[in-house]
């Protein structure tokens, strides 16, 4: 499926962007011959056999009938509508509803903090550290945290912000309040913390990316200009780190959307979200309303990611 | 001690029974490896080792009874090995329903029955394979502690113990020689508190949504156990008086999850729970101070040096049970190795080990034999401890003289109130559940 999608592409690609040349591969052969069909069809193959039969499948036993123990093959709108039962109820929002804004909270929270800190951190790496080696260093240093699993890195966090936790300890002996902050562990604060402590490598490494790609004498044009540091930075550095910061933000958003984990962990089990909620209903053999669910949050994810990536042609800045 | 003779005797012959079967080709095989023998020569001593002497059964079950020191002892009785496979309470029932050749031997929960045999997945234990067959307690087969009916509400385990045939899809009602799981453990589940932060005597499982504890209580995330918790603290608010808390109509679960939307808004609790660990770390921490909680659980927060008791309450226990199953699919050396866990597992070492954790085993009788009287005293009997009593890991539990939680076995299984179950109406009931969860 993939691979004509692309081998059209070039050619249109080369006549709408002159300068993008050296991109494209020399063209001896037709962009329909034989070796390149051939250098496609595994990655193809790969695309077909473990994504869309799959997405297929899901999208199928989405409309299928179940009872508690068997799965029954026919063609019914009933999980949908399951969906989105009571949503008509204009005096309170239906679960469905409340969940997906729970689900948009964290997920911009999430990628607002990721983004600020994420770009800071690859500023710094990109622009600050001269040296290479010292670069390279830097950078392993922040691979660090993924030698553990996500899990671990999670629940580290339990004894530290807990009701007897470290931080409350500490807060109480400096005098600074007299009784636990009770919001610190198990509320939207501890899943915020927990998802920026673990996805903002995902933002740091695009954006180092592209940074790394900035031509230098740009930055001292714009110096020569006199433009202050914040005028070079908004408008030479953003703008032309805008692949990475687009990538990164597809990256987190894309991973926050679907979450169960981080969230049952850090929220005290108690906190909706889309992830959880189709988690529940696969655990409770109920994969047609789960399907239904995973569809529609496809369908969601799907319509972030395209308005992302109106803002930026990923294809051409790679 | 019979018993114990017995048993022993049975695990000696098995052993022999072993080492005949590998006889000279397994040491021979071993002493070629050893040697660092040609390739070819250990490749074609390696599959009769495999056959003789390697089974192993998968068993699939949550992380509460798969316990190491069973498999080492089992292992080092048979030299069968047990490669456990925990997973959570659901997941078990998903498991056996959806892929019922990822496992040899099956731990589940009576309630998921309902469930599992009509995809046809297990099938019927022979008794007449099962040696004490006929010694399992009589609350699994009539309902009944010391003579006396129990609560039968929910999924009691008397109402799908039995097939009606091997390969049956269908429950018995009357016992028949076919048994769709055999006892494992089972207990009767009252709310865990912590005595030394709430300080004043609770008797009441309203006391679970008591604005006291605002912020300080939890209850498990397993929509259908959970939701019997909940029904047991509106009975006992006195809102509603259920005529099966085992299997709701559709507005007694509105009724139920309505109460603990409320509660959950005013911020009643610190956390739900999901994982035995889940629910020790909650309690040890002091992050919750009331909550629902296995008996295993206490024992282990109470190990760590912490108080924690398993509070009885005036309205009775939510009692569960779980137990041994065998898919359709095992045959040959598995099947028998399966039935050889088994009766192995009712033999007593096992039981004994159980019972120490403060759960309760199947057969009572073989469990005795391999206790010390002083502890069969305190764990069964409710008698003051004689000694101090430790845990199977060897830290103390309890302190001499301290009676157990809830009295004796008549006492507490005889207070049941309800079974876990699955409900008709289940689909609504997760639906509402993840209302709950969302608000």
């Amino acid at each position: 499926m993939q691979a004509p999608g692309i081998a059209t592409e070039a050619p249109a690609l080369r006549e709408a962007t002159p300068g993008a040349r050296r991109e494209v591969a020399p063209t001896t052969h037709g962009a329909w011959s034989l070796p390149a069909w051939l250098q496609a069809t595994p990655m193809s193959l790969v695309f077909l056999l473990f994504f869309l039969v799959p997405l297929a499948l899901i999208v199928a036993v989405s409309f299928w009938d179940a009872t508690e123990y068997e799965l029954i093959p026919a063609f019914t709108p009933k999980n949908y509508i399951n969906v989105f039962d009571g949503c008509s109820n204009t005096s309170e929002l239906c679960v469905t509803l409340k969940t997906y804004l729970s689900t948009f909270k964290f997920c911009f929270l999430t990628w607002l903090f990721t983004l600020v800190i994420g770009f800071t951190v690859a500023y710094f790496l990109a622009f600050y550290v001269r040296s290479t080696s010292v670069q390279t260093l830097l950078f392993v240093l922040c691979t660090i945290p993924f030698w553990t699993s996500n899990v671990i890195r999670m629940i580290s966090w339990v004894p530290l912000l807990g009701r007897n936790g470290l931080v409350n300890e500490g807060l109480i002996k400096l005098g600074f309040i007299q009784q636990p902050l009770e919001w610190l562990l198990f509320s939207p604060f501890s899943v915020v913390l927990a998802f920026v402590h673990l996805f903002t490598f995902f933002m740091i490494v695009p954006i180092f990316n592209s940074m790394m790609r900035i031509d230098r004498s740009l930055l001292e044009a714009a110096r020569d200009a006199g433009a202050t540091p914040w005028q070079t930075l908004w408008n030479v550095v953003v703008p032309l780190s805008r692949t990475g910061i687009i990538i990164g933000s597809i990256f987190v958003i894309t991973i926050v959307m679907g979450d169960f984990v981080t969230i049952g962990v850090m929220g005290g089990q108690q906190i909706a979200s889309v992830g959880k909620i189709i988690q529940v209903q696969t655990s409770y053999l109920q994969f047609p309303l789960a399907a239904a669910n995973a569809v529609i949050l496809l369908a969601v994810v799907l319509m972030i990611i395209w308005a992302l990536t109106r803002l930026v042609d990923i294809r051409k800045e790679l | 001690m019979a018993e114990l003779d017995k048993s022993q005797d049975a695990g000696q012959d098995v052993q022999a029974e072993n080492k005949d079967a590998g006889g000279e080709g397994v040491s021979a095989a071993r002493r070629n490896l050893l040697k660092g023998a040609a390739a070819a020569a250990a490749i074609t001593w390696f599959p009769a080792v495999h056959a003789k002497e390697k089974v192993v059964l998968r068993y699939l079950g949550t992380a509460v009874n798969q316990d190491k020191a069973i498999a080492d002892k089992f292992k080092a009785d048979t030299g069968i090995e047990i490669q456990y496979i925990p997973v959570t309470t659901d997941e078990v029932t998903k498991r056996a329903v959806t892929a019922p050749n990822s496992f040899d031997l099956l731990d589940t929960e009576y309630f998921s029955l309902r469930k599992i045999i009509p995809t046809g997945n297990i099938k019927g234990i022979d008794a007449k394979r099962i040696k004490n067959a006929d010694k399992i307690t009589p609350l699994f087969t009539r309902g009944e502690v010391a003579g006396k009916k129990v609560g039968d509400q929910g999924t009691a385990p008397k109402k799908v113990m039995f097939l009606q045939g091997e390969k049956s899809k269908v429950f018995a009602k009357d016992p028949t020689q076919f048994i769709t799981l055999i006892p494992t453990t089972y207990n009767a589940d009252t709310l865990g508190i912590r005595p030394d932060l709430i300080k004043r005597p609770i008797e009441s499982w309203a006391e679970l949504l008591n604005k006291d504890f605002k912020g300080k209580a939890a209850i498990l995330n397993i929509p259908s156990i959970g939701i019997m918790d909940a029904a047991m603290v509106v009975e006992a608010l006195g809102l509603y008086k259920y005529p099966d808390k085992g299997n709701m109509t559709k507005a007694e679960i509105d009724l139920t999850i309505k109460t603990l939307i409320e509660a959950k808004k005013s911020g009643q609790f610190r956390a739900l729970w999901k994982d035995f660990n889940e629910s020790v770390n909650l309690m040890a921490s002091g992050e919750v101070v009331i909550q629902s909680m296995w008996s295993p659980a206490v024992t282990k927060v109470r190990s760590q040096g912490i108080a924690c008791i398993f509070q009885p309450l005036k309205e009775g226990y939510r009692a569960w049970a779980s137990g041994f199953g065998i898919p359709t699919t095992l045959q040959g050396a598995k099947l028998d190795a399966a039935y050889e866990f088994i009766n192995w597992f009712l033999d007593g070492w096992a039981g004994a080990y159980l019972n120490r954790q403060g759960y309760y085993s199947a057969v009572l009788e073989t469990a005795k034999a391999k206790m010390e009287p002083y502890e069969w005293a305190y764990w069964m009997e409710g008698k003051p401890a004689e000694k101090d009593i430790k845990a199977p890991d060897g830290s103390v539990i309890e302190k001499a003289g301290k009676v157990r939680d809830g009295g004796s076995y008549e006492q507490r299984m005889g207070g049941i109130a309800c079974w876990n179950a699955v409900m008709d109406e289940n689909e609504y009931m997760v639906r509402k559940w993840n209302e709950f969860v969302a608000a």
